[in-house]
């Protein structure tokens, strides 16, 4: 046992050490962007612009992308105020300082971690693999038999937000508003990917998504692990995580990158509207439509995808089969979120807010596709037209950007993920997401399922409620015998697995008397019925 | 007409009782109790200490529900009860008067007059302020011992390791929970207990607890004269109705406080229901005093009905109950007696990982199904319910096994091992209803 012990505690260290130099190698640059480099990476019209100004730049070295960037996007922002001062509409500069930063730190970049990327890459994402994989396999011994081993986690401060849980936090927050909106901080972590990136497209340049992708895909993968261990008497938990995981590994991060290499485009096929929300874009559809074959079977796969195949296998099956079998955010949920899963809150006013809001974001989704939809119409059916873009007044880039910043940026990451130790693992999901909203009115209307609550056993321990992720008072429903038929159960079957009365079974069946005991007396009453007027 | 019903007691008898009495009427309804403000459900305790939850995930109802439903609390202790007058007299001075009063007052650990049963460190898990003490107590101990192994010993056991102190588990009987489980069942639930490292002692009875001279139990001594060092001494040798306060009245309190299948008691206007009663003529085969969460419920639901003019006896159906030992999860249906009766024969099987059982009981000659014991599989409750009812044979029962799982998705179904194995030793031939897929995917699933 102490022996275990020490094992996991070395798994740990070295997963901290990893993830120390994985948060240091922003500061590790050397940064020197010459004339050269800035004539190859800007347009002429950019170059033009800026060429003057940057001078001073150009010749210093700087040891963060940080630096340099505030430098440049200040010189940058400068030069364009002034532009457009000056109504000179032709010069000014539409690409977003940030990105035009990061790409030139990127080809800029002659840092220890950028000369040794291998090494970098190993010291990182390798050494934080392989200390959670050591934490989490002596778990199978340290936790005891297979069985819901949930012990202490309201002791702990990394899940009951206390200061680790808080840190936690701390550290996903910026990373995702680094990674969302200062990206050129990051170039020299983003550069020690180029070794995985090299094995798709030989020297091809990283993007941030390639960042982005591989972590996400890691995490999931090393997570599931744990998943899988923790839940290894639940077949359903284990099923569900293999699949879970394979959907992300093969159709969010393998295709993604491989198909490009066959010049077909890049998408992600199970990436259904309305939470893909770019699907109608008309840069989406243009690349779609351009590609031959494949891209039209994609367009129209995409359409059917959320018209068709979804509604159909939420009557069967439920939300859940996309929620926490096939999603990548419910996927990243059910294994990073896992330890955060009790945090959800279960009041009342919290599932009035949910409906509030996650009805919004569905209204908000459609209504940008309406114009969007207009937008990318005009492009294809009226080339000519003037000002493809306005409907109504309104102009579809600017709802579309303002969509694409809340809801796609600051609500589906920076709340939904970096949010975790705080508010749960399923926040997104659950106030968030449109296509979990369209999906749960199926699921409440017009679905067979359901879960079953075993007639009388419920002992109200709330053991369910707590363990929802998605904030369900299982319990309310439990203990008056009802079955539970909600919007929002993404059916990842936890609450069955911690129930210690096995009250709770997730099943499909007949749409009769989906609801279950409709009447306050429950089951093992055999005294007298009543109904519930 | 409205009247002023009053409750002592914020459990799950009085709290049922309280909720069915707002839906059946405009009564006033007052709810006292001196454990904890609001209701809360003590089966869960142990997941509190475990750190699964926090005390407040505990509470079935958020702190709203009780004035939204015009059910008023009052936190007090009710030190006597004047019956005649119909008034409560409580201990911070006030005096209560009341139209109807429903005892709801559960339970009390047992304490057997052993010697050092009042040290410090010495408790039993029932109440909040137990749940309190034992973290206190919990706070320098690394060894423990619990005395009686029922279905809280086992509990508090797994709350012991969970925290990494060590226990031994003091069982008089010759197995664990002997007077509820057929001897396969107790082996099987012993095993799996000192899987989890805890020290079981079967045949081993506590003798005295042992002072460290400050008044904190040092050590205890079994009746062999073995002497075991700890710092916790956990009493679970059952419980008995808490009726203390109330001995000495007009009640007539025997066991319990007894009533009649109305839940009346000989007082006018006065009800008892959950723990605390005791009835004067128990349903068929049940206990006079039924110390269980879910009878406590249909207590409560039966004494609304009485209090609104609907006048119900308690009818409770056939018999069901369920428990958690460490990680095996037990249910059961109808009666498993730990010894068979006259004329019952039973069949058992045990996986081979000894960890899955299943035992049912039968009528040797009308073959009438009369009960299972399940341990690692889940089973439909409703289904159950249904047969015993209507007097199902036991054929049919085996007939039905897949249809009563109730695992969830894609766990290993045993019923074909199960009833092979139930044909050779029972030498009927029972074969599954054959479902064809397409019928389970349009017609009901379940009855
Ligand atoms: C640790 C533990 C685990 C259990 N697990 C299970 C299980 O898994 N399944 C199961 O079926 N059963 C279980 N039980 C038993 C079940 O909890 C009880 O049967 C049930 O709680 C009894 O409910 P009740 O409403 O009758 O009484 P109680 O819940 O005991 O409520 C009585 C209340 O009345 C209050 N009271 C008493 N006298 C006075 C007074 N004079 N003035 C004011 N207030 C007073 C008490 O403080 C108490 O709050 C368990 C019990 C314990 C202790
Ligand atoms: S109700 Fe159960 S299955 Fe549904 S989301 Fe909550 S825990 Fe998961
Ligand atoms: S976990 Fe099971 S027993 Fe506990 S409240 Fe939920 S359904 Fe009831």
């Amino acid at each position: 046992m102490k022996q275990l012990k020490t094992i996991r505690y070395t798994g740990m260290g070295i997963f901290l050490l990893g993830l120390l130099i994985f948060t240091i190698t922003p500061f590790l640059g050397e940064i020197q962007v010459t004339d050269e480099i800035f004539k190859a990476n800007l347009s002429e019209n950019e170059y033009a612009n800026l060429k003057e100004p940057l001078a001073e730049i150009s010749k210093q070295t700087y040891n963060t992308g940080a630096g340099f960037g505030s430098d440049f996007k200040r010189v940058f922002n400068e030069v364009d105020e002034r532009l457009k001062a000056n109504e000179e509409w032709g010069k000014v500069m539409w690409t977003p300082s940030s990105d035009t930063a990061l790409k030139l730190v990127m080809s800029a970049n002659k840092g220890v971690v950028a000369s040794n990327q291998l090494l970098f890459f190993l010291l990182t994402f390798g050494l934080c693999i392989l200390g959670s994989l050591v934490y989490i396999l002596t778990d199978l011994k340290i936790k005891g038999p297979p069985g819901i081993k949930n012990d202490g986690i309201y002791h702990d401060s990394a899940t009951n937000r206390g200061w680790v849980g808080m840190l936690s936090f701390g550290w996903l927050f910026f990373f995702y508003i680094i990674l969302y909106f200062y990206p050129y901080i990051i170039a020299d972590t983003i550069t020690l990917t180029q070794p995985i990136k090299s094995w798709f497209v030989e020297d091809e340049v990283p993007s941030k998504w390639f960042l982005y992708g591989l972590m996400y895909t890691v995490t999931m993968l090393v997570m599931g692990v744990r998943m899988i261990i923790k839940y290894r008497h639940n077949k359903y938990q284990i099923v569900r995580t293999i699949t879970v995981v394979l959907f992300q590994l093969i159709f969010a991060f393998l295709l993604v990158e491989i198909l490009p290499t066959f010049g077909l485009p890049g998408k992600d096929l199970k990436n259904a509207w309305p939470l893909d929300y770019q699907f109608l874009f008309d840069w989406n559809v243009q690349d779609l439509l351009a590609n031959g074959q494949f891209g039209k079977f994609v367009f129209v796969w995409g359409i059917s995808l959320s018209v068709i195949v979804v509604p159909v296998m939420v009557y069967f099956y439920g939300k859940r089969w996309y929620c926490s079998w096939v999603c990548g955010c419910g996927g990243l949920a059910e294994t990073l979120g896992d330890p955060y899963r009790q945090l959800s809150s279960k009041k009342m006013w919290s599932w009035k807010l949910e409906r509030w809001m996650i009805h919004s974001v569905l209204v908000f989704a459609v209504l940008m596709t309406v114009f969007v939809g207009y937008h990318t119409w005009n492009v294809f059916q009226n080339p000519e037209m003037e000002n493809k873009e306005i409907l109504f007044g309104f102009s579809a880039y600017d709802i579309r950007n303002y969509y694409s910043f809340l809801i796609g940026s600051i609500f589906a990451g920076v709340i939904g993920t970096g949010f975790y130790p705080i508010l749960g693992n399923r926040a997104w999901c659950r106030f968030g997401c449109p296509l979990a909203a369209y999906m749960g009115i199926v699921q409440r209307f017009k679905s067979r399922f359901r879960i079953t609550t075993n007639g009388g056993q419920c002992i109200s321990c709330g053991n369910c409620s707590t363990y929802c992720e998605q904030g369900i008072d299982v319990r309310a429903y439990a203990q008056k015998g009802q079955n539970i038929v909600r919007a929002s159960c993404v059916g990842c079957g936890v609450c069955s697995a911690v129930c210690p009365r096995g009250v709770l079974k997730l099943e499909n069946g007949p749409e009769d008397g989906r609801f279950g005991n409709e009447g306050p007396i429950v089951l093992g009453n055999q005294g007298f019925e009543l109904k519930d007027n | 007409m409205s009247q002023k019903v009053v409750i002592i007691g914020n459990g799950i008898a009085g709290v049922t009782a309280a909720r069915h009495i707002r839906k059946n009427s405009d009564d006033e309804i007052l709810i006292i109790s001196a454990e904890t403000e609001f209701f809360f459900s003590r089966t869960a305790l142990m997941y509190v200490y475990m750190g699964h939850m926090r005390f407040e995930d505990i509470k079935p109802y958020e702190d709203w529900f009780w004035k939204k439903n015009r059910i008023d609390l009052m936190f007090d202790y009710v030190q006597s009860i004047d019956f005649e007058q119909k008034q409560l007299d409580l201990k911070k001075g006030q005096s209560v008067s009341y139209d109807k009063l429903i005892l709801a007052v559960g339970s009390k650990p047992n304490k057997f007059g052993w010697p050092g049963q009042d040290l410090k460190g010495v408790q039993g898990l029932y109440t909040y302020q137990d749940l309190e003490e034992v973290e206190e107590n919990s706070k320098n101990a690394r060894n423990a011992v619990i005395v009686g192994g029922g279905l809280i010993g086992v509990e508090l056991a797994e709350m012991f390791i969970s925290r990494g102190i060590a226990v031994t588990f003091l069982v008089r009987e010759g197995r664990f929970w002997g007077n509820v489980l057929p001897k396969e069942e107790g082996e099987l639930i012993t095993r799996h207990i000192r899987e989890h490292h805890v020290d079981l002692r079967l045949n081993t009875e506590l003798d005295e607890i042992i002072d460290d001279g400050n008044g904190q139990v040092k050590e205890i001594r079994t009746k062999d004269g073995e002497v075991i060092p700890c710092q916790i001494v956990g009493l679970t040798a059952g419980v008995s109705p808490n009726v203390e306060f109330l001995r000495g009245s007009n009640l007539k309190v025997d066991r319990g406080i007894v009533v009649n299948a109305y839940m009346e008691t000989n007082m006018p206007d006065v009800y008892a229901i959950g723990d605390c009663a005791q009835f004067d003529n128990p349903v068929d085969g049940r206990r006079p005093v039924e110390q269980v969460w879910y009878t406590g419920r249909i207590m409560g639901e039966t004494v609304a009905q009485n209090i609104a003019g609907n006048r119900k006896a308690y009818e409770p159906g056939p018999w069901f109950n369920s428990a958690k030992f460490f990680d095996i999860e037990y249910q059961t249906y109808g009666w498993v007696l730990a010894q068979l009766q006259e004329n019952e024969t039973d069949f058992y099987w045990e996986h081979e990982n000894g960890k899955i059982a299943l035992h049912v009981v039968w009528d040797q000659t009308t073959k009438e199904f009369k009960g299972v014991n399940v341990f690692g599989i889940r089973l439909r409750h409703e289904l159950f319910d249904n047969w015993l009812k209507n007097r199902a044979s036991i054929e049919e029962v085996m007939a039905n096994l897949k249809t009563a799982n109730f695992d969830p998705e894609f766990y290993t179904h045993y019923e074909e091992a199960i009833l092979n194995q139930f044909n050779e030793k029972s030498r009927l031939n029972i074969s599954f209803k054959k479902r064809s897929w397409w019928r389970n995917l349009l017609t009901k699933q379940v009855g």
